[in-house]
């Protein structure tokens, strides 16, 4: 549905989009807008993510499955090699291991031109927290959103582990008021490759997702420590980690 | 009503410009005007703009306990109309299977006003909070996705919806919305007192009274701010007995510096929204001013307000003081919103 809309205005933004891009682009042809295709592989460590029947091994040493993986990502920016940014507008998507169609999407109506860079953000800015009753990936139907104290879970990871106090993991992150705010932009490295984004085109990021780099990176998490996480400090440290590599750029397909 | 501010009017000139049927005349929705006392809202009537059917809708839900898991408990079984929407007489709220909630269901007046809610500010949208008591197992117990279900089961609904949002099925947005409609024309602004801060007609104040609103405005109204009496903020009153049950505001930012703090409450229809405080103790308002004469208690987070100069707790309120601010805090009853019809239990 999310999608349909978006096609809808993508076409009747076209001309809108046509008049922007004229503006900071030194082609003097009309150029017309193209898409990226966002493609998602979750991996533990080396390891395929399989839910419930996969076991796996923090670089800490201690053993866990999974039974959810979802997250936002939110905010897709690409960049020009002059410092130029185009910020996709709208773009919001839950990416949930469980629902395998949710790991590939397009970002629509890109001005035409060749990026350098690709940013986004793992959440949901401050402002949709607040904005009142949303669509689409943000709705709160998706059971990503806390009612008691509002606001999105930006990622919802369970499971369970032998070293955790009850069995069980539950950690959601979430929260956008300092000092436990998770919201992070991550700019992962294209390793060189540039976007074409041409009408006539249909060029493909694809990202990686590794799941043991919550745990591991700038903070180390323990699950004997840290099994039951809501926001708070622990959703900090979470966040850093998923600051700090996460995801990354597997390859670009210029198609 | 006899205040059709610019304010308000300004707001609404875009609507009235706009086709016949989405032109609501002023008086069918309550609420849609800005009173002159007031500052301007929270959540403009630009954001969710007012229809009659939208408001109908939201009225609709808001009494219908189909809303909860069992479908035994509405909005409205907690928040009754002549208690302004409070619980009257109910320390803590009462939810599905007879289980007790934790805290005193607050009044629901002049939402629109507001940029938190809950005693503890975790609520940060109009829009969203009704979402809190829904899914709260010792409150209304259910979850989004079957209240939905239900809604769309129901071919009235399915009907009523479609005609306010044109689309079919009904989701959680229109939902979410349409109970908006209602909670935000939710505005007392018509006591006593406000026709005396107007200066219309029948405004008049005896000298008890006012003797009443000047030890308010000397001593309550640093916290009790402007005419909506609240400014809105968290704060520790002093009430004994530690916060190990609830934490109040800490509960929600995890700061120690803000253990035992919760909203202050306007006191608006205060006279009528018996029991006090989040915990429902003090079930007059004799009690609450005795407190805050002699009963506040130490605690690393008491309102600095609270602490007096010479090292004592609280604030001095002679006899006299107290029956004056008393006297006052009648004038604040607004008997035409604790009785508008419009805003009444409705059946579908």
């Amino acid at each position: 549905m999310y999608f349909r809309l978006f096609s809808l205005l993508s076409t009747s933004l076209l001309f809108v989009a046509t008049l922007l891009t004229s503006c900071d682009d030194k082609d003097p042809a009309p150029t017309q807008p193209g898409t990226l295709d966002i493609e998602i592989d979750h991996l533990v460590g080396e390891q395929p993510l399989v839910l419930n029947t996969g076991s796996y091994t923090t670089p800490a040493g201690d053993q866990f499955t999974v039974s959810t993986f979802r997250y936002y990502l939110s905010n897709f920016s690409l960049g020009k090699a002059d410092g130029s940014t185009y910020l996709v507008p709208e773009s919001y998507f839950l990416v949930d291991e469980a629902k395998p169609a949710s790991k590939a999407f397009t970002l629509d109506s890109i001005p035409a031109g060749d990026y350098t860079s690709l940013s986004f953000v793992i959440g949901v800015d401050s402002t949709r927290n607040v904005s009142g009753a949303q669509t689409g990936a943000l709705d709160p139907i998706n059971n990503m959103f806390w009612t008691w104290n509002s606001g999105y879970i930006y990622t919802k990871l369970e499971g369970t582990s032998p070293q955790a106090s009850n069995g069980g993991l539950i950690f959601h992150i979430g929260g956008f008021k300092t000092p436990n705010n998770t919201i992070r932009t991550v700019s992962p490295s294209l390793k060189g490759a540039t976007i074409l984004i041409r009408p006539n085109r249909t060029p493909a990021v694809h990202l990686q997702t590794d799941v043991l780099k919550l745990f591991s990176g700038v903070n180390t998490i323990r699950f004997a420590t840290a099994s039951d996480v809501m926001g708070g400090a622990n959703a900090v440290r979470i966040a850093d980690n998923q600051a700090a590599g996460m995801i990354t750029v597997d390859h670009v397909h210029a198609n | 009503m006899m205040c059709r501010l610019a304010l308000g009017l300004a707001g609404w000139l875009p609507l009235a410009c706009s086709s016949a049927e989405e032109a609501a005349p002023l008086e069918e929705v309550p609420g849609m005007v800005v009173p002159a006392n007031f500052p301007a809202p929270v959540y403009s009537a630009e954001e969710n703009p007012p229809t009659p059917a939208g408001f109908a809708l939201g009225r609709v839900l808001f009494y219908d306990p189909l809303l909860s898991r069992s479908g035994e408990v509405s909005c409205g079984s907690c928040h009754q109309q002549f208690a302004a929407f409070a619980h009257a007489d109910h320390r803590l709220s009462h939810g599905v299977d007879n289980r007790l909630g934790t805290r005193n269901a607050p009044a629901l007046q002049n939402l629109r006003w507001r940029r938190e809610l809950l005693w503890d500010g975790g609520a940060k949208h109009l829009e969203t909070m009704p979402l809190a008591p829904l899914t709260n197992p010792v409150e209304m117990d259910e979850t989004l996705e079957n209240v939905l279900r239900k809604l769309n089961a129901d071919a009235d609904y399915q009907r009523r919806f479609a005609e306010v949002y044109g689309r079919k099925p009904i989701d959680s947005q229109q939902l979410l919305r349409a109970l908006a409609q209602f909670t935000a024309s939710l505005t007392s602004a018509n006591s006593r007192y406000d026709q005396y801060a107007r200066g219309e007609a029948g405004g008049t104040l005896t000298p008890a009274e006012l003797r009443g609103l000047s030890v308010l405005r000397q001593k309550c109204a640093s916290c009790h701010a402007t005419d909506l009496f609240t400014d809105e903020s968290y704060r520790n009153n002093g009430l004994p007995g530690g916060f190990a049950a609830d934490s109040g505001r800490a509960h929600i930012t995890q700061q120690r510096a803000d253990r035992g703090r919760f909203k202050v409450p306007s006191l608006r229809n205060v006279a009528r929204t018996a029991p006090y405080m989040h915990d429902g103790r003090f079930a007059t308002l004799a009690q609450v001013l005795a407190h805050y004469d002699h009963g506040v208690t130490e605690s690393p987070t008491l309102d600095p307000q609270l602490r007096r100069a010479d090292g004592q707790l609280g604030i001095p309120l002679t006899a006299g003081e107290q029956a004056d601010l008393l006297a006052f805090l009648g004038t604040l009853t607004d008997e035409r919103f604790l009785h508008d019809a419009r805003l009444s239990e409705k059946d579908r």
